[in-house]
């Protein structure tokens, strides 16, 4: 390892926290991601309670034991919504990791390639847009069986397409660079162009749009969970406010079994809204986003790359 | 709710053809062609899933020799070509199938749920709007102050939460003054005409004022960055030194053209607007479009979850096909492009 690199590594740190301190949207939103993230991964190790374990009555009232009080077999609230934070953190990273993986590949094989490929793979992500994303999960959801993977894949499958235009139009702008026409000119081959000279570039947006993403699959796990087409055998946010709405817990006005899974929902989806606009101003100032939305996760690229 | 179209009207202006004409042709050719894209795709969807029409006759004792008999009887035997061929000739008359549920053709219930949908789904975006727009403006108007910040940080707050999850929070909110759920009141028999209507407005409002708060963010934040944009043009200085009050500049020089791409959005968004109440309309039991997915998926009731994707999807597609329309109208740099 050169010398320097600690160095560098220190100075890297100090920018990010630099850039942390201006930014404070992005520190809040880093914060709330990171707290989720934290409880995802040790939360096992918190759960005061099993998530099959019956510790009281039925919707029993929040109690210095119990702070969110049972649920509707008796359960303790928190040891459930501990349990959730970690499916529905997994299931959103995941289908946004996968969705971006997806979307990435095309955009740069449609952008870099060009011709007859960058326009039969852009009217292929037309089509994914127009269709309607919540209805066509249900239906695959519908005839495909109940699972995690499943439902990452099902998300992931409706994500991509605003990444991979997204990258195309970047992609289109770095290839006419100076530095990767130089590359072109001593003789390095596509492969090499594409890795070492236009993938690092937008390295920056790729984690843009991923955390982004975070923030529409968490939204979208929770709406296929609500309408029963998750996992059964699992325990996320979405499908302990599907569980507390089946059974009762509002005329029952168990309103600790409802409340806080939505919270964390929206939480996560803002904390994911608020670091994704962030860097992804930071990666490119110049491609502005149409709206810090959650839920249409629109960005608009600049004009002129977007064009032909 | 869902992933907004994101098809940009302006991206696709620079077409070969130019002038109007060529926009509408291109635009009328790419919905054609996805509402075709999204027939055969509905079409191989359903017929992926595992067992077929004829594994639903469920009769003690049934011979194999049978159950190919009944599959000869639904067509099932054929190759998929001819099965395709059938399926586009019968959704050429209009028909969708017969529901397994209540044996009615899915047609009949479609139109049913499309009628109470509507309302609902309606005097939810004129919430949203009216909400959208009051925040939006104010916003900008008073762009950098506490009224911004607090304006723009509800709307996304609410952006954020999950509709269905909202609905349930208003439910408790009103527990005791609005019903819960239903369309209307089923004890209501013997009242008169007005009384009935009073009983649907109740039942209308939580699940109209869901959608509302559920989607107005993002028209907060379109209208806020777009009379930003409006706002720092040269004629809206003009207009100012001419000497007109702010609130005659706001509305009559810089709202207008601010309208342009809200305007847009409203209208792709109505498509969208329908699948959007699928949760709602499930947390709120609106017998719609809705709730008529999720009982389909519940019952596992193939043809009515097929014909209401093959619904759902055309009306976003017509509803951007509109939406290219309205900024055609509205734009006259795309009609001299």
């Amino acid at each position: 390892m050169p010398p320097t690199s600690s160095l560098n590594a220190a100075t890297a740190a100090r920018r990010w926290l630099t850039w942390l301190r201006q930014n404070p949207a992005a520190l809040i939103g880093g914060a709330l991601l990171t707290a989720f993230a934290v409880l995802a991964l040790f939360g096992p190790l918190l759960t005061p309670f099993g998530i099959d374990q019956r510790v009281g009555p039925v919707y029993g009232a929040p109690s210095p034991a119990h702070p969110l009080g049972l649920d509707d077999s008796g359960v303790d609230m928190l040891s459930l919504l501990i349990a959730g934070t970690r499916i529905s953190m997994l299931v959103g990273l995941a289908a946004s990791m996968v969705s971006v993986l997806v979307g990435g590949f095309v955009g740069v094989t449609a952008g870099y390639i060009g011709g007859w490929v960058d326009t039969a793979l852009m009217r292929i992500t037309d089509y994914f847009i127009v269709i309607p994303a919540l209805p066509l999960m249900i239906v695959v959801a519908t005839v495909w069986a109940p699972s995690v993977v499943h439902m990452v894949l099902i998300i992931a499958l409706l994500l991509w397409t605003s990444t991979a235009r997204l990258i195309r139009a970047q992609v289109l702008a770095l290839k006419e660079r100076v530095s990767v026409r130089r590359a072109r000119a001593i003789g390095a081959g596509h492969a090499r162009i594409v890795l070492r000279h236009i993938v690092p570039d937008i390295v920056g947006l790729l984690v843009a749009t991923t955390v982004l993403a975070v923030s529409v699959a968490v939204f979208f796990e929770a709406a296929l969970s609500f309408l029963g087409l998750g996992d059964p055998a699992t325990v996320s946010w979405g499908r302990l406010i599907q569980i507390a709405f089946e059974r009762t817990a509002i005329s029952s006005g168990a309103w600790w079994a409802i409340i806080p899974p939505g919270l964390c929902i929206a939480l996560v989806v803002l904390g994911s809204s608020l670091l994704g606009t962030a860097i992804q101003h930071a990666a490119n100032p110049k491609a502005g986003i149409a709206h810090v939305s959650s839920r249409t996760f629109r960005i608009r690229p600049v004009p002129e790359a977007s064009r032909d | 709710m869902a992933a907004v179209v994101a098809t940009t009207p302006r991206a696709d202006t620079g077409s070969a053809l130019g002038g109007s004409v060529g926009y509408l042709a291109r635009r009328l050719a790419v919905a054609l062609v996805t509402v075709v894209v999204a027939i055969s795709a509905n079409f191989l969807l359903f017929r992926a899933v595992p067992g077929d029409a004829a594994s639903m006759v469920k009769v003690p004792g049934l011979s194999a020799a049978e159950r190919m008999q009944i599959r000869a009887d639904f067509g099932l035997d054929q190759p998929l070509g001819s099965q395709y061929l059938h399926y586009l000739g019968q959704l050429a008359h209009g028909n969708l199938g017969i529901s397994f549920e209540n044996r009615k053709p899915v047609t009949v219930n479609l139109w049913q749920a499309v009628a109470n949908t509507m309302p609902m789904v309606l005097l939810g975006t004129v919430f949203a709007l009216v909400a959208g727009m009051a925040t939006g403006l104010i916003a900008a108007w008073r762009r950098g102050t506490v009224l911004d910040a607090g304006g723009l940080g509800a709307a996304l707050a609410f952006y954020a939460m999950p509709a269905q999850w909202l609905g349930l929070m208003l439910i408790l909110l009103a527990a005791g003054h609005l019903p819960s759920g239903g369309i209307s009141d089923v004890f209501l028999t013997g009242a008169d005409w007005w009384a009935r209507a009073a009983d649907h407005v109740r039942h209308l409002l939580l699940p109209a004022l869901t959608f509302g708060l559920a989607s107005y963010g993002q028209y907060a934040v379109i209208i806020r960055t777009s009379m930003l944009e409006t706002l720092g043009e040269d004629y809206v200085l003009t207009a100012r030194a001419k000497g007109f009050s702010h609130w005659s500049v706001v509305r009559r020089h810089a709202l207008p053209n601010a309208m342009l791409p809200i305007t847009t959005l409203i209208a792709m968004s109505l498509g969208l607007l329908v699948s959007g109440a699928i949760l709602i309309e499930t947390v709120f039991s609106w017998p719609g479009v809705g709730l008529a997915v999720y009982d389909a998926v519940k019952a596992r009731d193939y043809p009515m979850l097929e014909g209401d994707f093959l619904l759902l999807t055309v009306s976003v597609i017509l509803c951007n096909l509109l939406a290219d329309l309205v900024y055609l109208r509205l734009d006259p740099r795309i009609r001299s492009a």
